[in-house]
């Protein structure tokens, strides 16, 4: 988005496109997953939920689920006071089994945890929820649609992939003016007409499943999941329509709201810029696999001939394939149109497995993480209600068992509460303040000549650690005119090794660009209460200034300067030197940076590890940011 | 110190069926693991899991919506049934004496005599859900009688209910670490001790452990992937007409559960007759000493450390031949099952284009020739 405002007709497609997919959720909300509504809290937001409402029986479930609700609320749990005053095991259903047959509404979704969503997904897919917990085993039906309010603003901001690509819609509210538009939510009679004729309808046509396999495929929509969501969408959509066949118009709406905001590449690029991707290891013809492959399923071979028409209508007109592909480009995002290839974030955003899988857990300071079993050592917190939950159940078991309950007991004895070490609960905490490596690596004809090579190997190491460590890293590289961000803060171990081994060498080194750019980058990253440390891989020899200017006492002066940037944000930085032996140069940028200078040539392995490890998220010179 | 620990007790008052927690039913029909469209190399593992239990585990790794929690939800359906003694909390098998449980157990005891009930059930595919408690996952106390009767009495978890069968998790990366360390430890011993309340519990839990995760999200500690025995990688097809029969056949099901399922029986069928038939043949298949040494060489050329990775080689080319209805292991056999029991042994290197498959292909080409 370039600041200025969508025009009012572009607006007004989009509150259409809205109202539409409000209707087709409220006829399907569990076929089709539900929507991410994305934009802040606002007027739009609101009509469009009170619009959705509205095509909804009066006793569809409603319900609201809180950021990172914890899973007793969420899945269901034990019910303590009820337990314990029945005497018995009495479970208590969690949100997500309230919503059967209706909606869950999901505050700030952009900001849910990886973990929290897994559980969501994990209902959406099972249309249940299981629950193995604090001594109960429960199965309750829980099949309902998602309504995802994504408040986010930057690009990344979104909610978990895992969440949003079982999402068959996506509606973008920000610019959209809904006063200047004509609203067309469905009233609940047409949704339960609507319901009924979807019941009633048959398998989709063989035509339908090719047009928009097709035009998925074209798109770079790789997940299965996004087809079938498709499909679903043109079966409700005819169904909307009182059709009980899917036609072409089921078609073309299904892949402009499902398809297009998946898409990857624009589908006339495809050939060019995205080569088909070559097949996976044919598989291998032992006798055994040949034999599965030849018994083919019986029905799928009596079935495709006599539904192999394609549709009646179009014989001979466009074929149905690429009226969907032309739905999805016509609904592609500009920057897409224009031939970009869209980057990942479109598709999954850059890993951001927070929760239990990554964060640095702490027992002092963060947010707040539930509590676990464990012993207490000095400077843990004891979650008292947890723990004192943990006890309840067992009173009187213990106080059989010391002999307490006959009648010459003391009453204070009696009703003491026992409490032991293993109903412990120990609290945890999640700190935000997490670390991340950007590692800046020289990619010019000097360093290629000189040692390219090695400070791959030496990334390769840093790399290794920062994945064990489950710290994030980045990667920039830089030669001829600039400096160019190749791989922004991930924890995919995947996605650095792809973008290092694609690295190749040549032209000048803009040092002073490489700076700057690692500096953004870094302080982008604290904004975000990560911790960044800087890892220059090079062998310092700036000749270019920045804008691509030659000169080498223009660059390196243009350098140090940078250089000292970075020591007064206080980054944490190390120069790794790459040139052949030690010279003054390096020293100097390290100087300047207040870093640590380590000459390559001398620094082993293990060193390297220990050199960058040493950089604690927080050392730095100039202004230190939180606590070793 | 520790308590000896106190053998699960079973009083003769009370029917020994009620022990076990009543492990919830299947309640949705699962998509049929034989339509499933391609993800060869993952079928293959998971049937040869199936084959020899002892493989040590399955983990696959792969893209979004490439099938991963349906082929193992699949699986559950395709396991030949379980002999087990009636009454016995760990289904415990009649016939063989490993991994029974506790010697008072008064339903093994009676069964050893001869005497007991022998039932057939189900091999347990237990879906170990995200958010589950610790103490549900190894037993605890049940809750239930503390309250009302003021007893201790063990009821079993997660582990006991997998005896014999499968646990599955999916998303192994979003679960806790220290489940997952306690779940590969008791997979790895066969045995889980709980201690609660001053009772001390000790009982067999041999399963095959099948993680699957995605690489995007977050990946899992290099210490832990290298227990898992086999580590596939699945992609979402890339072939055309594969992309539309997944989306044909899911769409199918999903209409219509009933006939779907009823379609595919006779595949289904089929898969199992095979697992049956391999696991008969198994103890029968030999190895020559040849296909050793190309394990073993294998193994040292691409720089897998440890016997792990040429133990699973040797069990999973077994199990391969086994379910080829083949005696003797080949060559061939090795080289099928190579990549996926050495892909997640190997030193990481971020450098190597092709990552770890890749280097494994290269050095089978290398030594068995093209």
């Amino acid at each position: 988005m370039t600041g200025s405002a969508p025009p009012a007709d572009a607006s007004s497609d989009v509150w259409d496109d809205a109202c539409l997919i409000a209707a087709l959720v409220a006829i399907d909300p569990a076929g089709l997953g539900g929507v991410s509504l994305r934009g802040g809290a606002g007027p739009a937001r609101d009509r469009w939920l009170a619009g959705f409402r509205q095509g909804l029986s009066a006793d569809t479930p409603v319900r609201r689920a809180p950021l990172n609700i914890p899973d007793d609320r969420l899945l269901g749990g034990l019910d303590l006071a009820a337990s314990l005053s029945m005497g018995r095991a009495v479970a208590q259903r969690g949100l997500l089994v309230d919503c059967d047959g209706g909606v869950a509404i999901l505050a700030m979704a952009e900001r849910i945890e990886t973990g929290i969503a897994g559980r969501i997904a994990a209902v959406l897919d099972q249309a249940e929820v299981t629950i193995e917990r604090e001594g109960l085993t429960q199965r309750w039906p829980a099949s309902f649609g998602v309504v995802a309010l994504d408040e986010g603003i930057e690009p990344d901001e979104r909610p978990p992939a895992a969440l949003l690509e079982r999402l068959a819609f996506r509606i973008d509210l920000n610019g959209v003016r809904p006063e200047t538009s004509f609203d067309d939510f469905p009233d609940a009679e047409d949704v339960a007409q609507a319901k009924d004729t979807l019941a009633a309808q048959r398998q989709a046509p063989d035509w339908v499943v090719e047009a928009l396999c097709t035009a998925a495929s074209k798109c770079g929509v790789s997940s299965p999941r996004g087809t079938l969501l498709a499909l679903r969408a043109a079966a409700v959509h005819a169904a909307l329509n009182g059709r009980l066949e899917i036609a072409v118009d089921d078609l073309a709406a299904a892949a402009r709201l499902v398809l297009a905001p998946r898409a990857t590449r624009s589908p006339d690029q495809e050939a060019s810029s995205q080569p088909q991707p070559e097949p996976q290891s044919a598989p291998e013809a032992g006798p055994e696999t040949d034999a599965q492959q030849s018994a083919e399923p019986p029905q799928a071979q009596a079935e495709a001939p006599e539904t192999k028409d394609p549709g009646p209508d179009l014989s001979n007109t466009t074929p149905p394939s690429d009226i969907a592909v032309a739905a999805v480009q016509a609904a592609l995002p500009q920057d897409l149109k224009a031939g970009g290839l869209l980057a990942v974030p479109a598709r999954s955003a850059p890993s951001r497995a927070r929760g239990e899988g990554g964060g640095v857990i702490s027992a002092r300071r963060g947010r707040p993480l539930g509590s676990r079993p464990g012993v207490l050592r000095p400077g843990d917190r004891l979650d008292l209600p947890q723990t004192l939950r943990t006890a309840a159940p067992w009173q009187r078991l213990r106080r059989q068992a010391l002999g307490l309950l006959d009648a010459l007991t003391p009453a204070n004895d009696a009703t003491r509460i026992r409490v032991r070490p293993e109903d412990f609960r120990i609290r945890r905490f999640i700190q935000p303040s997490q670390s991340t490596t950007v590692f800046v690596v020289d990619a010019s004809g000097s360093a290629a000549l000189n040692r390219l090579g090695e400070a791959k190997g030496a990334v390769e190491l840093l790399l290794a650690k920062a994945y064990v460590s489950r710290t994030r890293v980045a990667l920039i590289a830089f030669a001829g005119a600039n400096a160019e961000v190749l791989l922004a803060p991930t924890r995919s171990l995947t996605r650095a090794k792809r973008q290092l081994s694609d690295l190749a060498g040549g032209g000048g080194t803009p040092l002073a660009s490489a700076i700057d750019a690692a500096l953004a980058l870094a302080l982008s990253e604290r904004s975000k209460d990560r911790a960044p440390r800087l890892v220059f891989l090079t062998d310092g020899r700036a000749n270019l200034g920045r804008g691509g200017v030659p000169g080498r006492p223009l660059a390196e002066a243009q350098a140090l300067e940078a250089a000292a940037q970075v020591r007064n944000a206080g980054v944490a930085s190390v120069f790794m030197d790459t040139s052949p032996r030690p010279q003054p140069n390096g020293d100097r940028f390290a100087l300047a940076m207040g870093g640590l200078y380590a000459p390559l040539p001398y620094v082993d392995a293990s060193a390297v590890f220990s050199l960058v490890d040493s950089l604690g998220p927080a050392r730095g010179v100039g202004g230190v940011r939180g606590a070793a | 110190m520790r308590p000896e620990p106190t053998p699960l007790r079973v009083s003769a008052a009370e029917p020994a069926k009620e022990m076990s927690s009543p492990a919830p039913k299947r309640s949705r029909q699962a998509f049929p693991f034989s339509a499933l469209v391609g993800q060869d190399e993952m079928k293959r593992a998971l049937l040869i899991a199936a084959v020899d239990p002892s493989i040590g585990g399955v983990m696959v790794f792969g893209d979004r919506g490439s099938g991963k929690s349906t082929a193992v939800r699949g699986l559950a359906a395709l396991l030949p049934r379980l002999a087990a003694v009636k009454g016995c909390a760990f289904h415990c098998d009649p016939v063989s004496d490993a991994g029974r449980c506790a010697a008072d157990c008064a339903a093994c005891a009676e069964a050893l005599a001869g005497q007991g009930v022998i039932e057939l059930i189900d091999t347990p595919v237990v879906d170990l859900p995200l958010g589950a408690t610790e103490d549900r996952v190894v037993g605890a106390l049940d809750l239930e009688h503390a309250l009302t009767r003021g007893e201790k009495r063990f009821e079993p978890g997660l582990l006991a209910r997998a005896h014999r069968g499968f646990l599955y998790i999916d998303e192994v990366n979003l679960l806790e670490d220290h489940l997952v360390d306690l779940l590969l430890d008791v997979a790895a011993s066969g045995e889980n001790l709980v201690e609660r309340e001053g009772l001390s519990v000790r009982h067999p839990a041999r399963f095959v452990l099948i993680g699957s995760g995605n690489p995007e999200e977050g990946e899992l500690r290099p210490q832990l992937l290298d227990r898992f025995g086999l580590s596939v990688d699945v992609h979402t097809p890339s072939i055309l007409a594969d992309r539309i029969e997944v989306v044909r056949r899911r769409d199918a099901f999903d209409r219509d559960r009933s006939a779907f399922t009823a379609a595919w029986m006779a595949d289904e069928a089929a898969i199992r007759e095979q697992i049956v038939a391999a696991r008969e043949r198994l103890p029968q298949v030999e190895t020559p000493d040849e296909v050793l040494e190309a394990g073993s060489r294998l193994c040292m050329t691409v720089g897998a450390d440890g016997l792990r990775g040429e133990l699973t080689i040797l069990r999973a080319s077994r199990a391969v031949a086994a379910l080829k209805g083949s005696t003797v292991v080949s060559i061939d056999d090795v080289r099928e099952i190579a990549p996926m029991a050495l892909r997640h042994r190997l030193r990481r290197n971020p450098l190597d284009e092709g990552g770890s498959a890749a280097r494994i292909e290269r050095a089978i080409a290398e030594l068995f020739g093209a």
